[in-house]
């Protein structure tokens, strides 16, 4: 699996805490059961076996928020869901993080209104935007790929 | 198929009823509309009902409506229909911006809660005697009627590059 060939002929692995923490939290990333529009149609797609975002340590959606760490905000969030989605965000154990999947979520989209909140990072702080209208399987799980990217490089300081 | 002779006996039935009562009757595309005074909608909506010869026992639908700047600036159309006799009717009561209050038909058709609660989140008609009339919609604490004309459509400007860092700056991010 290439980690014989680091294990040497000691048997032995050596590694910073950091790095350590931070593969752990990169391959063991719980994704919480929330869907709101059409976008969760093609998380639900990335889930299943054709492109089975598992591979990456994915390996089941939990339908309640005290057992994920990544927050997928699949569509539109409207002004009445918005108290909604935070008090899931506040639920979430630390560490946690925010996917704002398409471009309702990212933006607002094509719902310049009263009704949408226009971003949702007016309501939870989001680390990956991912684009398109809905974004294919392929292009959110390249939008993990990139929030695993920044779960490696976070520092032991910053930990929570 | 519909039975547009049902209709026309209907609106006879009616005219005949409440001949003060009834305003107007107009037909577009086979659909006919009656205009009643606001205060009898409930009593219409009960004889359409109950009338066995009549027998309008389902409100397909209920919805208010914006003419504005027309005056009467509102109306609340009332789509009945009749399962036995096959027959649409449109009911229709205009309603003044000053005083937007229509008696509600819940104690008629109970399907009508909602419908109303709908009419007075939307486009802020209230259903006088209503049993609950919360917004349906729209969160509890939301002021301002949104489908009304004159109510703002967007409140935030699109972004380009021009001005993206001007509207950056007023956005109200969430800090953890």
């Amino acid at each position: 699996m290439g980690l014989e060939q680091k294990l040497g002929n000691m048997g032995v692995v050596t590694m910073t805490l950091e790095q350590a923490v931070n593969w752990g939290r990169t391959n063991a990333m719980w994704p919480m059961l929330f869907g709101l529009a059409c976008c969760a149609m093609e998380m639900i797609a990335a889930q299943s076996s054709n492109y089975d975002v598992s591979r990456f340590g994915m390996e089941l959606m939990r339908a309640s928020p005290r057992q994920s760490d990544l927050m997928i905000v699949a569509g539109r969030v409207t002004r009445k869901m918005a108290p909604v989605l935070r008090r899931l965000y506040d639920q979430m154990p630390d560490p946690k993080w925010v996917v704002a999947m398409g471009d309702c979520a990212s933006s607002g989209g094509i719902f310049n209104n009263y009704a949408i909140v226009q971003g949702v990072d007016e309501v939870v702080p989001v680390d990956v935007y991912v684009s398109g209208c809905p974004p294919r399987p392929e292009n959110l799980i390249y939008g993990i790929m990139k929030l695993h990217e920044k779960v490696r490089q976070e520092k032991i300081t910053k930990w929570k | 198929m519909l039975n547009p002779e049902h209709v026309k006996k209907t609106v006879a039935a009616l005219q005949e009823k409440f001949p003060e009562t009834v305003q107007e009757v107009s037909e577009f595309r086979g659909e006919t509309t009656v205009t009643v005074a606001k205060a009898a909608i409930a009593e219409v909506c009960r004889f359409l009902r109950d009338d066995a010869a009549l027998d309008y026992n389902v409100l397909t639908d209920l919805a208010a409506v914006d003419y504005s700047p027309e005056e009467p600036r509102f109306a609340v159309s009332y789509i009945l229909f009749s399962m036995s006799k096959a027959a649409r009717l449109r009911l229709k009561v205009l309603v003044p911006e000053e005083d937007p209050e229509v008696p509600t038909v819940t104690p008629v058709y109970i399907n009508a809660d909602w419908y109303e609660r709908e009419a007075w989140d939307m486009m802020g008609i209230k259903f006088a005697g209503h049993p609950d009339l919360r917004r349906l919609l729209m969160p509890a604490d939301w002021e301002g009627h949104p489908h009304r004309k004159d109510y703002p459509l967007g409140y935030e400007e699109v972004q380009f590059s021009f001005n993206w860092r001007e509207i950056d700056a007023k956005k109200p991010y969430a800090k953890e």
